[in-house]
């Protein structure tokens, strides 16, 4: 009974810690640092797989939701401030 | 605890949502969108728990009558894991091709663009 | 809308989502339960076929089907992506230098990491059937491994170690290898994608009948497709910038290139 109580805190503990790792990505209204706190955010779901028993969907998880996608991410805000950027250079080009 | 899981599951995708309609910038609304597809797994897995169940892997100690968790609901949530990836890098591609388009990705603003 | 009126929807929705699912979740089998109907079913079927990672057997044994289609999910957005990132006829391609300050430990640890990654990845693959791991995870884990080079500040080294094409043509031939897969499952057995390769013993390296087959193929897929989705965004975020009038001048934002990419 005594690992029960201990798996069950285990259990609850990580659950809690998704629920706030998911509010954290959210509510980080700031995409570039949005996408390190979603790389934390997924290894949070990688433990919460682990203490779950799910070893293959937390293997898969830790690979693509802690690098490829934060990854992906992070070059779509590096391309989209370059557009920007460029567009902002081009518009005082032209007004001077 | 009896149903906790499946509360976090909820939390999750609504906070996810909330946050797909709060958006001030598409990088970030797609990157809700992920949040809210990863309640999901997190409804998935917690349906296969059993306590005291072991990862589906036989062999060695695990034997054919030892109890496992379920191995169904696992396979979906990995197919369930590359198929968010591959919507999330979609979109994202689409994002960038908005921005070249109208230079602008909040999408208060894209809706008066397009009008 | 306006931002108040979608807000107030949002509210509305969320409350009457959360109470249906309050309902439903009255209804629902307690958490940890041990009634798994679907669960007992797949464990049988799994040590039928001497797979000892039923969820692997699952992917590729008993539900193969599903599992051609996802690929060809993967594959199409893949397309997509390729397709929508492409450089169109007013961008031009710049040079991209890989001189930086990058650290000279994080170099050393990218060059010790690499192989690592490459053998791990390969072991993932390979005893997808008998450990957890698997084609899906394997796959990312390689082209992951091939990415530190990028972390590491060897954006050149990347693309000569990267033969794009060689990627793309990998992809398409590992979609094409699990649909040939399943189709001999038709012809040597009895449906699509049945389990036709006698099994042997469980937990061996060399068991679980065409798992071990479909992994590669799957592997061969997942690995090309990030590399193939990877390269798109990083052209775009790194060498393709629309022209201009003056655009040949250096970039004013210069040395972003080395950045490390977390």
């Amino acid at each position: 009974m005594n690992e029960g109580i201990l798996s069950n805190v285990l259990i609850a503990v990580s659950l809690t810690l998704v629920l706030a790792g998911a509010a954290a990505v959210v509510f980080t209204r700031h995409p570039s640092k949005q996408a390190v706190v979603l790389s934390y955010y997924g290894l949070l779901l990688t433990i919460l797989f682990v203490v779950l028993q799910a070893p293959d969907v937390a293997l898969s998880q830790v690979a693509i939701g802690t690098a490829v996608v934060p990854l992906i991410v992070v070059l779509s805000i590096r391309k989209v401030s370059a557009i920007r950027a460029d567009h902002h250079l081009e518009e005082g080009e032209e007004g001077t | 605890m009896n149903h906790y899981a499946y509360f976090v599951s909820v939390g999750v995708m609504l906070l996810g949502v909330a946050g797909i309609a709060t958006s001030r910038n598409l990088v970030h609304t797609v990157v809700c969108l992920s949040v809210a597809q990863s309640g999901t797994y997190v409804l998935l897995i917690a349906v296969g728990f059993q306590y005291g169940g072991v990862a589906p892997i036989f062999g060695g100690q695990v034997g054919s009558r030892t109890p496992v968790v379920d191995p169904v609901v696992q396979a979906l949530t990995l197919t369930d894991i590359v198929v968010s990836a591959a919507v999330t890098s979609m979109l994202l591609a689409l994002v960038i091709q908005i921005a070249k388009r109208h230079r602008a990705i909040d999408p208060d603003r894209l809706g008066r663009l397009e009008g | 809308m306006t931002r108040r009126i979608r807000l107030i929807v949002l509210g509305v929705g969320i409350a009457a989502f959360s109470a249906a699912m309050l309902l439903a979740f009255t209804g629902m089998p307690r958490f940890g339960g041990d009634v798994h109907a679907y669960r007992d079913a797949a464990v049988a079927a799994s040590y039928g076929h001497d797979t000892a990672n039923a969820v692997s057997s699952i992917n590729f044994d008993q539900r193969g089907f599903d599992t051609f289609g996802e690929e060809t999910i993967l594959f199409c957005a893949v397309v997509g992506v390729a397709a929508l990132l492409r450089p169109v006829h007013r961008e031009r391609r710049r040079e991209v230098s890989d001189a930086g300050h990058v650290l000279e430990s994080t170099g050393l640890l990218v060059y010790v990491l690499f192989p690592l990654t490459v053998v791990l990845a390969v072991n993932v693959v390979a005893h997808g059937a008998v450990t957890p791991g698997g084609g899906f995870q394997g796959g990312v884990i390689l082209s992951t491994g091939i990415h530190l080079l990028y972390v590491g500040g060897r954006y050149s080294l990347l693309r000569k170690l990267r033969p794009l094409g060689w990627f793309q043509q990998g992809e398409a031939l590992g979609v094409v290898l699990f649909g040939a897969l399943g189709i001999a499952g038709a012809a040597l057995g009895s449906a699509l994608f049945a389990n036709v390769i006698p099994q042997g013993q469980l937990s061996d390296f060399i068991s679980a009948g065409t798992v071990p087959l479909f992994n590669v193929a799957v592997g061969m897929t997942v690995c090309s497709s990030v590399v193939v989705l990877l390269a798109s965004f990083l052209d775009q975020a790194l060498a393709i910038r629309a022209e201009r009038g003056n655009g040949s001048g250096p970039d004013p934002r210069s040395g972003p290139e080395e950045g490390t990419a977390s």
